[in-house]
């Protein structure tokens, strides 16, 4: 199914929601939709199932305008942030109600569902009450009903936000083999950028209202066009420092030069963005060094953000493994000037770092 | 400030027959006079029953709380000079900032200039000294958990603060600042503070001691870095680190260690029979197939996460991940590849516990 929005946009009253916006979600395939919050995403979300009506632009599907079309004549499935069941159904039930409003026959019904509950591990509740279950169950079942209805586009916001992150993990997994497994078209909205990450396929970046970027997800992170999207695709943020252009390469103010290839439309004033992921403790050859102090070591499970005072500004530092830092403590992180951002001075991207073995 | 020490089990049912009957089964564990401790757990893990026992919310149906050495176990919240941070703002609407700091302070009769000197130390580190003769009211509910926040530490003299799931309602990008205040604030004010929350983050970031729980076991208590390293259970394994440890079953006999029907050198003694060996994908090394030592397994998924590739790998019937340097060359999807399982990041579990 080829869903296009031209140009749409939605105000109410004197507040602009969405300037308009053109996107023509990668058919059977996902489409995550990335932001933080007021971003626009759920606003976008309900123009495409047809819950909203836009104030500019047009709607297609397959070609065929349906603006204003609303969402019972469309065929899309929605789960939301919330566990939204039939309270009085039972969990087979629940699953059942949109094969049944299809008219399959009972025994097909009853295969189906059973499927469905087996592929999201509810099967041993199908004959619960939604209210007997966990959240993380909950949303499982909202999950499979929306699998049922086969819908040739399913929309999904923020479904795992209300879940604990153990769970968040395990049914986001389980997400993205059900959607490759299936050709719906998916748009799924997150506020977290490792969660697009994760789930792979193309990413939309959204702030305040306007579209940013649109890609396929990996070519996105690697390749923000402007500060703004590297901003909102970036967890912890990318650290970005006021540079200027010099012989050679980029002076950061306060720091060590960088010598760094820039176009010729480099403006003299510049930012550097640096990923905490490319500043290290231990030195490899051809790098810079930023002395700095440890004002906080967050830790994440997996990986030790160092939040590290420097001459350049404050800087987030991301190491792999858990590490124990004191605070005030010195420490010298270590940074290869291929490995950094340079955008000019409206924030548009000026280089990026090479890509060495990104898979395919 | 006191040390607490904890011995006691319980059950919200009358007569508790089986595990599954309690809230908290039985245990032993002491809290250092001056400590930054976490509770952390899935809901229902039984941390806030704990938090209230040691509050004295909840009288503990088996066993005895004791504050340095001193029977409390019926004491009340005053007996035992506790304070306490919930997951939302309580606070008084009418008073301003610095009424509201003050309170718990006038409350035992502080005299004046010390109460002045303690509110303004207390607003300093939490970064609210412009905010002082502010009413309330018409604060932020960030601004407003940040009252309470500095109402739990205003109080020199408490045994303990407990704080339950505070940040909730804080936004996300405020919740680090909170954390580096709190971290900060611990080290200036050498309050023992207890911490109750699921979000491993936010336990790992505060604590210099975790209490890992689940379904009403304390499962271990360490440093951060133990509950990475060295979990002591399965369970720590799995629910420390996105993604979790990997585990792969094995099987010892006469001190030879076989996985998948491989056998493998193990650079410890083992324990014979039935074992886990846990590895975390970020220990987990990629080598050519038919490497000495290295399992043979089949890629089944590389991830672009952006600042690493994480690469699923099918061996012996389970899955495996491995986290590779962003820069490093990936295999491709069916590429044969070898497992090295067995290095000196490598934990070893008999019935879920570790062993070596």
């Amino acid at each position: 199914m080829q869903l296009s929005l031209e140009h749409v946009g939605k105000t109410v009253g004197p507040s602009v929601h969405l300037y308009p916006q053109s996107l023509t979600p990668v058919p059977g395939a996902v489409t995550v939709l990335l932001g933080a919050t007021q971003a626009g995403k759920t606003s976008l979300m309900r123009l495409m199932a047809g819950l909203d009506v836009p104030s500019t632009g047009r709607v297609l599907v397959d070609g065929i305008d349906v603006t204003g079309v609303p969402v019972r004549e469309r065929n899309v499935a929605m789960v939301y942030q919330q566990f939204i069941n039939y309270p009085s159904m039972t969990v087979a039930d629940n699953i059942a109600s949109p094969l049944k409003l299809r008219g399959l026959p009972r025994a097909a019904i009853d295969t189906q569902v059973r499927q469905l509950a087996e592929r999201l591990h509810i099967d041993i509740f199908l004959d619960r009450l939604p209210a007997e279950l966990s959240g993380g169950q909950q949303q499982r079942v909202a999950l499979a009903r929306a699998l049922a209805k086969n819908a040739p586009l399913m929309l999904l916001d923020e479904p795992l936000v209300n879940l604990d992150y153990k769970l968040r993990e395990e049914l986001r997994e389980e997400l993205g083999q059900l959607f490759a497994a299936g050709d719906s078209t998916v748009v799924y909205a997150t506020t977290e950028p490792g969660e697009a990450l994760l789930l792979g396929g193309y990413t939309a970046v959204m702030d305040a209202g306007e579209l940013l970027q649109y890609g396929p997800t990996a070519e996105v992170f690697h390749v923000p066009k402007s500060i703004r999207v590297a901003r909102a695709f970036s967890d912890p943020p990318m650290n970005l420092l006021a540079a200027e252009a010099v012989d050679g390469g980029v002076q950061l103010n306060g720091g060590p030069r960088l010598a760094v290839n820039l176009p010729e439309r480099a403006t003299r004033a510049l930012t550097v963005g640096v990923r905490a992921s490319a500043l290290r403790v231990h030195p490899r050859e051809g790098d810079v060094t930023l002395p700095g102090a440890v004002e906080l070591a967050e830790i994440s499970g997996s990986d030790t953000f160092v939040h590290v005072h420097t001459g350049v500004g404050e800087v987030v530092a991301q190491l792999t493994g858990v590490h124990d830092f004191e605070l005030g403590s010195p420490i010298t992180l270590h940074l290869n000037p291929a490995q950094v951002y340079v955008f000019d001075q409206s924030g548009d991207l000026l280089v990026a770092p090479e890509r060495k073995g990104a898979p395919k | 400030m006191s040390r607490i020490d904890l011995d006691l089990a319980h059950s919200y049912k009358p007569n508790p027959q089986e595990d599954g009957d309690y809230a908290l089964l039985p245990l032993k564990m002491s809290f250092e006079d001056g400590g930054a401790y976490a509770l952390l757990g899935p809901s229902g893990c039984g941390k806030t029953t704990m938090l209230n026992i040691m509050s004295g919310l909840l009288v503990p149906s088996h066993g005895s709380v004791k504050f340095d050495g001193q029977d409390m176990t019926r004491a009340t919240p005053q007996q035992r000079n506790i304070a306490q941070v919930f997951q939302f703002p309580v606070i008084y609407d009418t008073m301003t900032v610095a009424e509201n700091l003050a309170f718990p302070l006038k409350n035992r009769k502080v005299p004046a200039h010390q109460i002045q000197a303690r509110v303004g130390q207390i607003a300093e580190m939490l970064e609210m000294s412009h905010q002082l003769d502010m009413r309330a009211a018409g604060l932020s509910a960030d601004q407003k958990q940040k009252i309470s926040l500095g109402r739990g530490l205003v109080r020199p003299d408490v045994s303990a603060v407990l704080f339950d799931e505070p940040l909730t309602v804080i936004d996300p990008h405020l919740k680090w600042q909170l954390r580096r205040k709190l971290k900060q604030i611990h080290h200036e004010l050498k309050l023992t503070l207890i911490y109750v929350t699921h979000d491993q983050v936010e336990a790992l970031t505060f604590a210099d001691q975790v209490v890992v729980m689940t379904r009403g076991k304390v499962v271990q208590m360490g440093t951060p870095e133990a509950l990475f390293e060295r979990p002591a259970h399965t369970f720590v394994g799995h629910f420390i680190g996105s993604p979790g440890m990997n585990f792969l079953p094995a099987n010892v006999a006469e001190g030879a260690l076989s996985v998948g029907g491989l056998g493998l050198s193990a650079d410890r003694e083992l324990p014979a029979g039935e074992i886990k060996l846990g590895i975390r994908p970020e220990y987990l090394r990629l080598v050519p197939v038919g490497a000495i030592g290295a399992l043979p397994a089949t890629v089944r998924q590389v991830q672009d996460i952006g600042t690493y590739l994480l690469v699923t790998c099918d061996v012996a019937g389970q899955t495996l991940k491995a986290r590779l340097a962003p820069d490093a060359t990936p295999p491709a999807v069916g590429d044969r590849v070898g497992l090295q399982v067995l290095g000196e990041h490598t934990c070893y579990y008999k019935n879920e516990e570790l062993m070596a």
